[in-house]
């Protein structure tokens, strides 16, 4: 299956590589940097490579490429997915998956690779188990270990490992027995030139985060369950009790994890809670344009939108921009040719509006596209799709554990067309 | 550093070892430093030295060999941990030598007790194979060995080392086969995308295809409510000439929930498995599941997409309802957009073409020029494959030829040449505007086929063709190759069509091309020479000339590029890739005829294969369990104060419990031999029965007396022992508490009533067997939803306060007509009830009605009209089904209150045209509800309610079925109930 892994940088240095079966040489990497020439986009570099005698995977996370070498067919989704799992476990240790930060830990890094495959199939990936069996660093423990020369290396065998319930370890305790939910929602959308929806969709996720005392077994259930349409659950979901009685009963792993994704039904009509209107027009044999766009609220709930930021990709003939803001500030990133413009919170009153004149490179012809905005923002205490959480139980434990829910809802993939 | 005393120092050292291992940095002269550690006490160094062994020692096989006895002692280590970890560094050091070493570690760990540790010797296998190949028959004897284990931990492993050492002998899996299917769910993730993919292989080579007929569509929706289907599949096989074999039903039904896996791996796996083995009709699952993914990151959406591909251009009706979900952000990567492209044009048709071609307008400006020429390309595709709007498309396409970008306009060109050729119509006009912009185009493919063009059309455009082969001779020597073929290729053509004019510039572009430095262009030059210009020597083919270059050219075939790739099974790396890559296993078509399915037969299952209601999930479970269980039920009844909740747990709670007791069992050996007894003790139970059964016969008058008398004195009872035949009483001494997990196990549920004393048990045993051929009574306590308040109000004088509703025992599939398809013109709809808690309301009986729609046409708006209920009766219709295409079904539920009576519920089926009415009338066995209770519960209420509600029916029975399960078998066909846990009748309820 994987037969090595090297992580290269966005300058196309190898700064790692393991080997789980006989030593590949780097120099296999340089089909890959031919790829990424040719793809010009670090975004279109292919996942799949073939080359004379390897097949190389890679993941683009976090500015870093991961790169696997295969020999022999795999299905190519288990080997994207296991590298991604990867990047999460670097980014649940070390809080965040950069070069320096996996440098800096280069031995932790090792050992939890080490852990994680065992002659290139995977062996404990849950992040409860590997924390069992590597300490995560922290400041104290790295003091601690110095002065005590004891290690941050387990000796014991998880008993998740062995257990039916791998992703819970046993003996958890805490003083404070905590379960909260983010329901958070993502309305991705396409809205085209004359502000009618193209194509609307809710995709929301549970986020959990459990700090529980021994082995709960939590059941959650909703007001309206019938509005999931497509669910993807986490591994300690009961699959049968969903079916039957649409109820999410669990037994938790310890920590922060992702208990569901969802996927409201498309036949809902979906709420878009903004609107903008956009005047973007380039004169023809003139180098000069005009850029007027104004945001306002819509189907919002009686919530505010908060946290808007829209984020136009101008076409490369664009020199400068001078622009003003009724609200907010706004940025043009002359080499990239990003316009960001960080409007804030939506006031009904005085809706906000960025107005102003846009420099064209003389000589060259005018864009023929007006380029689209791609919009966030987010509304607090809202699921859109109006789901809500009926009630939570636990068993198994005598406590009472101190219990929330906080919905979000946010922009997902939301693109306005011009 | 590394010779120091202090642990700490020699970490440090270690760790900066790694790091220059990390790098890529040599560190091997080190190599004997290293080694010397190995026998570290600090575990931390230990895992360190191990790092760099694994690295190391092949280049220095000697120094390695030294390690080699630490390895060995580890390995006999108390510690599992340690033992695994050994293990594994064992089998990474790829060192020839040790090849019997290793094999024999592997063969003790495979018999290790730890299933971590044999998990481990599930990985050392691989990678011994790999080190020396010669070893594999010995290996294979250790993996059929961990086959049989029964650890969820070790099956992905195992898998994947029977996928890389002997993919070949799939009868390895025989015997395996129904216990991967059922411990799949448990299995992590990893192993589950393994044992995924080899289980399609061998569902290909295994079962019939399922695919020659369409009858599919019926048995789909359904089996998925039942819990067992193993009957029902063989009623079926009588009935229909092909059947499904269960275990490949099984398979199908197995991997189901892994749909919804948060593993992208494991959906896709699973989506591949439906598409290659599954019926044509239950494909469409997979649909939902893979669009979801494609909300994922860049690399999951890039192979979900190809995969999408492929199957879109198979089956176009799975991925239809989900056109939007493809359709283009600017954001996207240009790879995902073209993908996405490809995925719109394969579902195009009549219906959704006009709002695709809408949708591509867009992309066509989008300031990615690479994917805008991709999507007129598309659109080319879509005109000619969908006559209607070619000509649409094609005044769409030449508007964009005065589009400012050429490689937009280039691109324009080639897909107006190719829809010209298909369809050599009056386009003029077209070419006309097209030569003018030659001038302009600089791209020489769009060069190339405006020439092209104009040569072929030259009849149709008589005054300009000369002019532009004038320009072009003047271009020549400054076009590119392509160009100049092209050039060529028109003078030809028109010196035979209009030599008067064009005789002169021919010539000279003939000379022009003679010195070319290409020699393609000079050996089209000489030919066409030959060819056209009458001399002497060329007589015979010159007369043909014209025929040659003016012959009819087949219009191309627009076709997409995914159309060859479906050879590939879906989801792997050959299919991405589209070449075979290295170790790519094909997948075998299927057999013509099914090889014997009863390779698979275990012996644990042939004992509990009658029909036992929901006990599959059983069948391989430890003996152990029941007790584990019970208590664990009883545990979570005490917590939840409704528990109809258990029942859907309750299989999966099993499953939990059976690993418990495998997990947490000390010794392994001891547990499986306690359920092979076990099983033998069943066996012997079930020999008795039958016994019993027949004596039962003989006295069965007696019998029903005392049945009717529900307090049965123990006095009785034992009289009738007494009076029972040889084999009882022989069998008397074990029959107490093995008829319990018997009865257990027919209920498919276990309850609380651990009071009952195994005594007791054994002693109304004897009445289990009452009543066979005779109208049975049913002196049932009819606890339909509405009764249930009035219950609840009686329960709280008696212990138990809860009622327990169960879940269905048996769902028959039996359906009823409600609209036949002559009165309904056409529309035709069944029901039946899938005794399931009503989820419109409590009181409600849940219907389901299949419409399905016989005509040629498409019904609209079919929806429930008038009500005409009796008093107090409540229907909650089912919500308005928009269309229903020809030949298509759809399946809706509604929910009826019958107020517990056998009226009528009468109502209007109506469609957008018409108005039909139709009646339920439901049997008096739809409107209970089944509840679990113990026995002395039962007994209770049973008194209370005796002569209130009685209802009888005759069942028949021939004599030979008389074993209790049959009997039971046929009660639950025709009654929703569920068999009181108890020794007392299994017809109660």
């Amino acid at each position: 299956m994987i037969h090595s892994l090297f992580l290269i940088n966005c300058s196309g240095d190898i700064f790692l590589e393991k080997h789980w079966k006989s030593v590949v040489s780097q120099s296999v990497c340089d089909y890959f940097f031919e790829a990424q020439e040719k793809a010009a986009d670090v975004e279109n570099v292919p996942p799949v490579i073939s080359t004379p005698h390897h097949y190389l995977i890679s993941i683009y996370r976090d500015k870093l490429f991961f790169v696997s070498v295969i020999q022999t067919e795999v299905p190519p989704l288990f080997v994207i997915e296991f590298l991604h799992r990867v990047a999460d476990t670097f980014q649940d240790y070390f809080g965040e998956c950069s070069e320096a930060a996996i440098k800096d830990n280069v031995v932790i890094v090792y050992e939890l690779l080490e852990e994680m495959l065992d002659n290139g199939f995977p062996l404990a990936t849950e992040s409860n188990i590997l924390k069992e069996l590597i300490k995560p660093p922290t400041i104290l423990r790295s003091v601690v270990n110095s002065i005590t020369g004891s290690s941050n290396v387990g000796d014991t065998l998880p008993t998740g490992q062995l257990s039916n319930i791998p992703w819970r370890r046993a003996g958890v305790k805490y003083t404070n027995n905590e379960a909260y939910f983010d329901v958070v929602e993502e309305i991705d959308a396409i809205i085209d030139k004359s502000g009618s929806t193209v194509f609307a969709e809710i995709q929301g996720v549970i986020d959990a985060c459990i700090k529980l005392s021994g082995m709960p077994d939590l059941s959650l259930s909703f007001m309206n369950p019938r509005l999931l349409d497509d669910v993807s659950f986490h591994p300690c979901i009961r699959f049968k009790r969903w079916e039957s009685e649409r109820v999410l009963s669990f037994i938790p792993p310890d920590g922060n994890f992702r208990l569901i994704s969802y996927r409201v039904s498309s036949q809902n009509l979906v709420a878009i809670p903004v609107y903008v209107k956009h005047n973007i027009s380039f004169k023809e044999n003139s180098s000069c344009g005009r850029f007027d766009v104004t945001i306002g609220p819509k189907q919002n709930m009686g919530k505010t939108v908060e946290g808007i930021t829209v984020t136009v990709h101008m076409p490369k003939v664009v020199l400068n921009m001078n622009l003003t803001p009724t609200q907010g500030s706004y940025t043009f990133d002359p080499v990239t040719k990003v316009l960001t413009w960080d409007v804030g919170k939506i006031t009904p009153q005085k809706l906000p509006s960025l107005k102003g004149l846009v420099n064209l490179q003389s000589g060259a012809p005018k864009p023929e596209e007006n380029p689209s905005l791609n919009i966030q923002f987010k509304i607090q205490q809202l699921a859109i799709s109006g789901l809500k959480v009926n009630r939570l139980d636990m068993y198994g434990e005598k406590y009472k554990p101190f219990k929330g829910v906080k919905y979000v809802t946010k922009a997902g993939k939301f693109q306005v067309r011009t | 550093m590394l010779e120091s005393n202090k642990d700490s120092a020699k970490l440090d050292a270690m760790k900066r070892i790694v790091g220059m291992i990390a790098k890529g940095r040599n560190a091997s002269e080190l190599f004997p430093a290293v080694v010397k550690n190995v026998a570290s006490k600090n575990i931390e160094i230990k895992k360190l030295v191990y790092v760099y062994l694994v690295r190391y020692a092949e280049e220095q096989q000697d120094l390695a060999l030294l390690s080699i006895s630490t390895f060995q002692r580890a390995l006999k280590d108390p510690n599992q941990l340690i033992r695994a970890s050994a293990l594994r560094v064992l089998s990474s050091i790829r060192v020839p030598i040790i090849v019997p070493i290793m094999m024999l570690a592997i063969k003790d760990a495979s018999a290790d007790l730890s299933p971590y540790v044999r998990k481990n010797a599930a990985h050392a296998i691989q990678k011994l194979y790999s080190l020396d190949p010669e070893q594999k028959e010995m290996l294979i004897e250790v993996i059929e060995k961990l086959l049989k284990d029964k650890s969820t931990l070790v099956a992905g492993s195992v898998v994947m080392a029977f996928e890389e050492v002997c993919p070949e002998r799939i009868d390895l899996i025989h015997k395996n086969y129904r216990k991967l299917c059922n411990l799949l769910v448990d299995v992590e993730e990893w192993g589950q995308v393994v044992i995924i993919h080899m289980l399609t292989r061998y569902a290909r080579t295994q079962f019939v295809s399922p695919w020659k007929e369409d009858g599919g569509a019926e048995d789909s929706e359904k089996n998925f409510y039942e819990s067992d289907d193993e009957q029902r599949e063989g009623t079926e096989r009588r009935k229909k000439p092909y059947a499904m074999d269960p275990d490949h039903r099984l398979l199908i039904r197995n991997t189901k929930p892994l749909l919804q896996s948060r593993n992208a791996a494991v959906v896709m796996a699973v989506a591949q498995l439906y598409w290659h083995i599954s019926p044509k009709s239950e494909a469409g699952v997979i649909s939902k599941s893979l669009v979801r993914l494609l909300r994922s990151n860049r690399e999951v959406q890039y192979i979900v997409l190809q995969n999408i591909a492929t199957m879109s251009i198979q089956r176009k009706g799975m991925f239809e309802p989900y056109l939007k979900s493809f359709y283009v952000r600017s954001t996207d990567p240009t790879m995902i957009k073209t993908l996405k492209l490809e995925i719109l044009t394969n579902l195009a048709n009549e219906a959704n073409v006009s709002t695709l071609l809408r949708e591509f307008q867009t992309y066509v400006r989008s300031q990615d020029k690479q994917f805008a020429a991709a999507t007129i390309q598309t659109v080319g595709r879509c005109a000619s494959s969908i006559s209607e709007v070619s000509d649409s498309c094609l005044s769409g396409l030449v508007c964009l030829l005065s589009s400012r970008d050429e490689v937009v306009v280039a691109e324009s060109v080639v897909v107006i040449k190719k829809l010209l050729q298909m369809r050599p119509a009056q386009h003029g006009e077209i070419i006309k505007h097209m030569a003018k912009l030659l001038d302009s185009i600089t791209v020489p493919v769009a060069r190339a086929s405006i020439l092209w063009l104009i040569g072929e059309n030259c009849e149709r455009v008589p005054k300009i063709a000369p002019d532009v082969l004038r320009k072009m001779a003047k271009s020549f020597t400054s076009e590119d190759d392509l160009v100049k073929l092209q050039i060529l290729n028109l003078g030809a053509k028109l010196y035979l069509t209009n030599s008067k004019q064009t005789k002169l510039l021919t010539q000279y572009i003939l000379n022009l091309g003679k010195y070319d430095q290409n020699y393609d262009i000079r050996d089209r030059t000489r030919f066409i020479r030959q060819l056209i210009v009458p001399n002497e020597k060329s007589g015979a083919l010159s007369k043909y000339a014209k025929k040659i270059f003016l012959a009819q050219k087949p219009a191309p075939l627009l076709e997409s590029p995914f159309k060859d790739r479906d050879h590939f099974q879906l989801g792997t790396l050959s299919h991405t890739l589209n070449t075979k890559a290295a170790g790519y296993l094909e997948l075998s078509n299927w057999p013509e005829v099914a090889p014997d399915p009863s390779v698979r037969n275990v012996e644990v299952v042939e004992l509990t294969k009658e029909w036992t209601p929901a006990g599959k999930a059983k069948k391989e479970n430890p003996a152990k369990k029941f007790y584990s269980e019970s208590e664990e039920e009883e545990d979570s009844s005490d917590s939840s104060s409704e528990s109809e909740s258990e029942s859907g747990s309750e299989s999966e709670e099993e499953a939990d419990s059976s690993e418990d007791s495998s997990a947490s069992s000390p010794n392994e050996q001891e547990g499986e031999s306690a359920s092979e007894s076990e099983g033998r003790s069943k066996r012997t139970a079930k020999k008795s029965w039958k016994t019993r059964a027949k004596s039962d016969s003989e006295d069965e008058e007696k019998e029903n007396e005392k049945s009717k008398s529900s307090d049965s004195s123990s006095a009785e009872s034992s009289s009738a022992e007494g009076s029972s035949s040889d084999a009882e009483s022989e069998s008397e001494s074990d029959s107490g508490p093995d008829s319990r997990k018997v009865t257990k196990e027919k209920e498919g549920r276990p309850k609380q009533a651990r009071s009952t004393l195994p005594k007791d048990v054994s002693l109304l045993d004897l009445d289990d067997f009452n009543s066979v051929s005779t109208p049975v009574a049913l002196p049932t306590p009819v606890l339909s939803p509405s009764l249930r308040a009035d219950l609840e109000g009686l329960n709280l004088s008696t212990t138990s306060s809860v009622i327990n509703v169960s879940s269905p025992v048996f769902v028959p599939m039996k359906t009823h007509v409600l609209l036949h398809r002559m009165s309904g013109k056409g529309l035709a709809a069944h029901y039946f009830f899938p005794r399931q808690p009503c989820i419109f309301g409590a009181k409600m009986v849940s219907v389901q009605i299949t419409l399905n729609n016989t005509t040629d046409q498409k019904i609209e708006n079919i929806h429930v009209g008038e009500k005409k209920l009796p008093a107090g009766m409540q229907m909650h219709a089912f919500s308005p089904v928009d269309s229903l295409e020809p030949e298509g079904s759809v399946t809706v539920s509604m929910g009826i209150d019958f107020c517990d009576s056998t009226q009528t519920a009468s109502f209007q089926l109506c469609t957008k045209d018409d108005c039909f009415s139709v009646n339920i009338q439901p049997p008096v066995g739809e409107l209970l509800l089944p509840v679990a209770m113990s026995e002395k519960d039962f007994k209770k209420e049973q008194g209370m309610l005796t002569g209130m509600n009685e209802t009888s029916a005759l069942i028949v029975a021939t004599p030979q079925d008389f074993t209790p399960s049959v009997i039971l078998q046929k009660v639950v066909n025709v009654a929703n109930v569920g068999a009181v846990p108890s020794g007392q009748d299994h017809l109660h309820s």
